[in-house]
């Protein structure tokens, strides 16, 4: 039982991760096949490095991230806290239209924000206030899928925090405004970040609702690999391929020990206690 | 926190998703039932179906897709949630790597292995067989949706079989249960929730999904999402129609969903999404 168990892991291991394993091989080619190796390069690197477009939709893509779930970071807690003091019927009506950008499929969202926007910029031009597609369509449609994210990461901790700590804050004198800042903001500060997180890294992630939003001058990364992989064949994607394998690694890895080491702390903490 | 005015922090989040999220679905099922000038019309509805082999090559393949995932990922779930604690973290990190990968780039992936002078036919040649025709079949669109989404089926069904005691396992052995009566009495019934949370969270995005059947099934094998796309940015275009592809695809997912709901009686919602 033991040896199978471990097989079949093992398999399964190599099925998730061979492909990924073949594309950063093959970012190593001198030529551009994808099935001959033919001698071993670093110029695949050097010519992405060089490559304006793909540096441009970088940078948009870290730009278009950090502000929107940032964005919807503020809203996002602000109407947890909110939320959370509601009654239950209006809570679950507006916790169901939270959950909707979720639920739904992404095309139909993106397709969904298309329309809005277009709509809009009609509209708008109108009264002498266009708009192109591009940072702020982008942006607007990436905080609305973030704040779910946010949201359903604050409400938890929210729910678990101790309201007397507050009231006794407000006994002892301090104004709402200082007591919320002070005393409720550290509480909840755990969900926050996380649901920052999980928001950026979506957002950074996203392809098929910037595909339907995005302009032809404000390209995000998934977009510009999404018309490389259309066009011929680019060694220039494995590389990409190569380099985005190693941040997520390096980034999990430092999660997990993070997490770990935290993880003895509390438990020695416990012990002595 | 409970005073009058506290509920009114909720003010910008509810204005934002009056504008971004009901106006955009508004004008979803507006559009699908109105002509270019604005009248009302079932033309478009009733055009969706002549797409219904669509209709059905896109449930059916998502539906093999997500019972694939189903098969390979329980079992390695279960082995997972009875591995000590280092090893659990280890192998959930090693399943979620590969998920923050940009899934183009993993479908990328498939398409190089698959292609006609690909890897895998290379691979077939040195034994003298093949060149096999692998990409641009239903079966690449099928193996597409099953890597990109497998990681989805795991991650649930491990999360709420960390939450079945070992003990409880013991006791069934104890009162004479053998291995298959453990599971079809124990553990699978106990894991009921996270099965039908990974259901969702695979068949949902394969039955929308328009890059995977394009990278990997080529031209014949259109699914719903490629309609839908080709409607609004490719040269069909022609948002009515489009919104009517989308308002059905979203009926058909609202329904697998309550179908799926059936079975699962009524278990705690709030573990139904994620």
């Amino acid at each position: 039982m033991k040896w199978l168990s471990k097989t079949y892991i093992w398999v399964i291991m190599a099925f998730l991760y061979a492909p990924i394993g073949v594309l950063i091989f093959f970012s190593f080619n001198q030529s551009k096949s994808r099935s001959n190796f033919t001698g071993f390069t670093l110029d695949w690197y050097v010519k992405l490095f060089h490559n304006d477009l793909i540096i441009q939709s970088l940078i948009n893509t870290l730009i278009v991230a950090l502000v929107s779930s940032v964005i919807a970071t503020v809203i996002g807690t602000a109407a947890a806290v909110g939320i959370n003091s509601m009654k239950k019927w209006s809570k679950s009506i507006i916790m169901n239209i939270t959950y909707l950008p979720i639920i739904n499929p992404e095309i139909v969202i993106g397709v969904s924000f298309m329309l809005l926007f277009v709509l809009a910029q009609g509209m708008l031009n109108n009264i002498g206030l266009g708009f192109e597609f591009g940072y702020t369509t982008l942006i607007l449609a990436h905080v609305t899928f973030n704040l779910p994210y946010v949201i359903l990461n604050v409400m938890p901790k929210l729910r678990q925090m101790d309201r007397y700590i507050y009231e006794a804050a407000l006994d002892l004198g301090c104004p709402p405004s200082k007591a919320f800042f002070k005393v409720v903001l550290p509480e909840i500060m755990p969900g926050i970040l996380s649901g920052f997180l999980m928001a950026f890294t979506y957002s950074l992630d996203d392809f098929v609702i910037s595909y339907f939003v995005s302009g032809a001058t404000s390209q995000t990364l998934p977009i510009t690999i999404y018309s490389m992989t259309r066009r011929k064949v680019s060694p220039e994607i494995n590389a990409i391929s190569a380099i985005i394998f190693v941040v997520v690694l390096v980034i999990l890895l430092l999660v997990n020990f993070h997490g770990a080491h935290k993880e003895k702390q509390s438990r020695r903490r416990e012990a002595q206690g | 926190m409970k005073s009058k005015y506290s509920s009114l922090f909720s003010l910008p989040y509810l204005i934002w998703s009056l504008i971004f999220i009901i106006v955009p679905m508004g004008l979803v099922v507006v559009f699908a039932f109105t002509t270019e000038g604005g009248q009302f019309t079932l033309d478009y509805v009733s055009q969706v179906g002549e797409y219904t082999n669509v209709l059905v090559r896109s449930v059916w393949l998502a539906a093999i897709a997500t019972v694939i995932c189903l098969l390979i990922g329980y079992p390695l779930a279960y082995i997972m949630s009875r591995m000590p604690g280092f090893q659990q973290r280890t192998m959930l990190m090693l399943i979620m790597l590969p998920m923050w990968m940009n899934f183009l780039l993993r479908t990328y992936a498939w398409m190089t292995i698959l292609e006609k002078n690909g890897l895998l036919n290379k691979l077939f040649g040195l034994f003298g067989l093949g060149p096999f025709d692998m990409i641009n079949t239903q079966g690449a669109v099928v193996l597409g949706m099953v890597y990109n989404y497998l990681p989805f089926m795991i991650l649930p069904l491990y999360s709420i079989m960390t939450k079945i005691d070992n003990r409880t396992i013991e006791a069934a052995q104890d009162l004479g249960a053998n291995t298959k009566n453990v599971f079809t009495r124990i553990v699978i019934p106990m894991s009921m929730p996270g099965i039908s949370t990974g259901i969702t969270m695979v068949f949902v995005p394969s039955v929308s999904t328009f890059i995977i059947s394009r990278m990997l099934g080529g031209g014949g094998n259109l699914l719903i999402g490629d309609l839908i796309d080709l409607q609004f940015l490719g040269n069909a275009y022609n948002p009515h129609l489009g919104s009517a592809i989308s308002l059905v695809l979203m009926v058909l997912i609202l329904l697998c969903m309550s179908i799926l709901n059936q079975f699962n009686g009524d278990e705690d919602r709030e573990g139904m999404l994620l």
